[in-house]
C-alpha cells in the first residue's frame, strides 16, 4: 500500500509471471483483453490503480493509456486511493437490506467509529457500501479482500471486525455453520447426496 | 414434485467434493465422446427437443441459440462465452454451481462449443466472485491433465480450450454484448444489435453467450435425452431450474424444483414459508430486481415459469425470488432498486442515463412522500420512455419495477404523500 499517484509502476518479478499466464489465454494480437486483470494484478501488487499502474498496463497490453484510465475509471473494483488493510464492503442491496444489512453497517460503525466511504487512523479498516453481491441467500453479507462473510448479524459482525482488529483468525463464508445456500437445519432436496463428508479436492 | 433421481444440480450445496473424482462419481464427464460422436447437428437436436429456455433471464431458446452459429468454420474462429457475471440482485445460483460443481460447467463447455464450432470457451466471472474463480481455474486444470480438455478433449479429436476471464464490478457487464466489449478490454457498454454476436461477436467472430446454468445442465439433459428435460415442467416452459429464494422467508435458499411449481408451494416447502405466516406476504418479486412485484393476491397462485409470470405482467427472470413480508417499506424496497439502476447505468443512451438518475430522485421523495399526487403518473409515463428506447435492456429494467410499484402499491404512495402534505399543513397551522 504505497507509492504517490504518479510514481512509476513495475510488476515484481512474482506477479509478472502471472500477467505473463494471464495474456497467453487470449490470441495473438489481443493483449488488451488483459486490461482487467492486469489492472487487478497491479491492485493486488500495489494497493490501489495510480496512474503509474494505468501506464504500464497500457504498456503491456498495447493499448492507449486513456483507452486503459477509461477502463480503470468505469469499474468500481479498482480502487483510486490506498484503503485499509481490510476494505470492508457491505451489500446493502434489496435482498440483504430486507435481512437487516442496516444493522451490519450499524455494527461496523459502532465498532470502528467510521462511516461509509471513511477509514481508521491506523488505516487498518475502510468501509464501503456494495450492490449486489450474489450471495443473496446468505444475506445479510459482506465482503474483505477476496472473501465473503455470510448470514450475519449485529452481534456477529462486531466479533468479525473485533477478532480482525486483533490479527485473529476469522471464519468465512456463513457465519452459522451453513455448508452453502441450503436451508438452514438442513437440505430439504438431495438427501442422498448431503450425507457424506467432503473429500479429495474439497476444501 | 420433482424427484432426487430428475435433479441435475446433485452437488448444490457443496457437502460433497467438488473435484474430478467427485464430479465422476456424480455422473458427470460419464460418456462424454460418446455425446459428442452424435455431431454438431444431433447435440443441437437434442437441445432443441429439451425445450431449455436460457437460465440467464430472457428465456431464449438454447438449442435455436447454439443453430444460429455459422454451420462452416470460416476463417474468423468461434467462440463460446460463458455469462457468469451474476450480479442481479436476488440472484445467487451460478454461484453455487462455480464453487460446487464446476466439471459440469466444464463439461458442459465441451460440448456446447463443439456444438458451435467453437475451439475456446471463455467463462466471464464477475470479479466478486474470486474463490470461485479459482475454483473454476483448478477444475479446469483437473479436466486439462485427465484430458477431457486439451488438443483432443476426451479422445474425440475436438480440441477444446476453456479459460476464466474475470470482470471487475459492474452489473452491465451481464448485458452480453458489453460483456464482450468487457472480455476485449474495454468499457462495458452494450453495442447496438444487430450485427448479432452470433455474426460478429468477440473479436469481431461468431460467438454465443450462454449462462452458466444453460451450460451446466447442457450435459445432463445430453446423456438423459431431450425427451428427459422436456417432460419436466410445463409445455413451453420444460425442466428443472434453480431457484434463489432471499428475503423474509423462515429459511432462505436455492433449491432445484420443478419449472411451473406454484409460487406459495415452493416458499413453504423449501424455505419454512414467509416469516410470520403466509398471511403476512405483502410481495414477491419472483425473478429477479428487474422484474415488477407482485401483491400477495397473485402469489397465492401464480406458477413458477416464464408464461405464467408474463401472464401477470411480471417474469421469471432468473428465477431470484425476493419475498417481502408486512414489515416492509415496499417504496423504500423499490427506491433502493431504482438507486441501484442509477449506479449501473454504463451512461451510453441518454435516455438511461439521465432517466435513472430521475426515478431514482423522484422514488426518494416517494419514499417520504413529498411529492405531489399527479407525479405518481408522471414517474409512470417518464419510466415508459425509458423503457423501450435505449440499446439494451437496463432501461426496462430500471422502468419495470417502479410500474409494478405504481400498478399494484398506489394506495400507498398515495396515503404517503397525503400523510405528508397533512404533516406540512398541521405545522403550517
Amino acid at each position: 500500500m504505497s507509492g504517490s499517484a504518479t510514481e512509476a509502476f513495475q510488476f515484481t518479478p512474482e506477479y509478472m509471471e502471472q500477467a505473463k499466464a494471464i495474456l497467453a489465454k487470449y490470441p495473438q494480437g489481443r493483449e488488451r483483453s488483459g486490461v482487467l486483470p492486469l489492472l487487478d494484478l497491479a491492485q493486488r501488487q500495489l494497493g490501489w490503480v495510480s496512474t503509474g499502474v494505468v501506464e504500464e498496463v497500457a504498456r503491456i497490453t498495447k493499448t492507449p493509456r486513456m483507452k486503459v484510465l477509461e477502463v480503470a475509471t468505469f469499474y468500481t473494483m479498482y480502487k483510486h486511493s490506498p484503503k485499509g488493510r481490510h476494505h470492508v464492503e457491505v451489500c446493502t442491496n434489496i435482498a440483504c437490506w430486507l435481512r437487516g444489512s442496516d444493522e451490519v453497517l450499524r455494527a461496523i460503525k459502532d465498532e470502528l467509529g467510521i462511516d461509509v466511504g471513511g477509514q481508521t487512523g491506523d488505516d487498518l479498516f475502510s468501509l464501503a457500501e456494495a450492490e449486489c453481491l450474489g450471495a443473496c441467500c446468505n444475506a445479510p453479507m459482506l465482503q474483505i479482500g477476496d472473501e465473503y462473510f455470510e448470514d450475519l448479524t449485529y452481534e456477529t459482525t462486531r466479533d468479525l471486525v473485533r477478532k480482525l482488529k486483533r490479527g485473529e483468525p476469522v471464519k468465512v463464508g456463513s457465519q452459522i455453520g451453513r455448508s452453502g445456500s441450503e436451508p438452514e437445519g438442513g437440505p430439504t432436496t438431495l438427501a442422498e447426496f448431503c450425507t457424506t463428508s467432503k473429500v479429495g479436492g474439497a476444501e | 414434485m420433482l424427484q432426487d433421481k430428475d435433479r441435475i444440480f446433485t452437488n448444490l450445496y457443496g457437502y460433497q467434493d467438488w473435484g474430478l473424482t467427485g464430479a465422476r462419481a456424480r455422473g458427470d464427464w460419464d460418456g462424454t465422446k460418446a455425446i459428442l460422436e452424435k455431431g454438431r447437428d444431433g447435440i443441437i437436436n437434442e437441445m432443441k427437443a429439451s425445450g431449455m429456455r436460457g437460465r440467464g433471464g430472457a428465456g431464449f431458446p438454447t438449442g435455436l441459440k447454439w443453430s444460429f452459429m455459422p454451420k462452416e468454420i470460416g476463417e474468423r474462429p468461434h467462440y463460446l462465452v460463458v455469462n457468469a457475471d451474476e450480479g442481479e440482485p436476488g440472484t445467487c445460483k451460478d454461484r453455487e454451481i462455480m464453487r460446487h460443481d464446476p466439471h459440469k460447467l466444464i463439461e458442459g463447455c465441451l460440448l456446447a462449443g463443439f456444438a458451435m464450432g467453437a475451439h475456446v470457451a471463455y467463462i466471464y466471472i464477475r470479479g466478486e466472485f474470486v474463490l470461485e474463480g479459482q475454483r473454476l481455474e483448478a477444475a479446469i486444470a483437473q479436466a486439462r491433465d485427465a484430458g477431457l480438455l486439451g488438443p483432443d478433449a476426451c479422445g474425440s479429436g475436438w480440441a477444446m480450450d476453456v479459460y476464466v476471464h474475470r470482470g471487475a464490478g459492474a452489473y452491465i457487464c451481464g448485458e452480453e454484448t458489453a460483456l464482450i466489449q468487457s472480455l476485449e478490454g474495454k468499457k462495458g457498454q452494450p453495442r447496438l444489435k444487430p450485427p448479432f454476436p452470433a455474426g460478429v461477436g468477440l473479436y469481431g467472430c461468431p460467438t454465443t453467450v450462454n449462462n452458466v446454468e444453460s451450460i451446466a445442465a447442457a450435459p445432463t439433459i445430453l446423456r438423459r435425452s431431450g425427451a428427459w428435460f422436456a417432460g419436466l415442467g410445463r409445455e413451453n416452459n420444460a425442466g428443472t431450474k434453480l431457484f434463489c429464494i432471499s428475503g423474509h422467508v423462515n429459511k432462505p435458499c436455492n433449491v432445484e424444483e420443478e419449472m411451473g411449481i406454484p409460487l406459495k408451494v415452493l416458499i413453504e416447502k423449501h424455505c419454512g414459508g414467509v416469516r410470520g405466516g403466509w398471511d403476512n406476504l405483502l410481495a414477491v418479486i419472483p425473478g429477479g430486481s428487474s422484474v415488477p412485484a407482485l401483491p400477495k393476491e397473485i402469489c397465492d397462485d401464480v406458477l413458477m415459469d416464464f408464461d405464467s409470470l408474463k401472464a401477470v405482467k411480471s417474469g421469471l427472470g432468473t428465477a431470484a425470488v425476493i419475498v417481502m413480508d408486512k414489515s416492509t417499506d415496499i417504496v423504500a424496497a423499490i427506491a433502493r432498486l431504482s438507486r441501484f439502476y442509477k449506479h449501473e447505468s454504463c451512461g451510453q443512451c441518454t435516455p438511461c442515463r439521465e432517466g435513472t438518475g430521475w426515478l431514482s430522485r423522484v422514488m426518494q421523495r416517494m419514499v417520504t412522500g413529498e411529492a405531489s399526487v399527479e407525479e405518481i403518473d408522471v414517474l409512470d409515463n417518464v419510466s415508459r420512455q425509458i423503457e423501450g428506447h435505449t440499446i439494451c435492456a437496463l432501461g426496462d429494467a430500471a422502468a419495470w419495477p417502479v410500474q409494478g410499484l405504481i400498478r399494484h402499491f398506489r394506495p400507498e404512495l398515495e396515503r404517503r404523500i397525503a400523510a405528508a402534505r397533512g404533516g406540512r399543513s398541521a405545522a403550517a397551522e
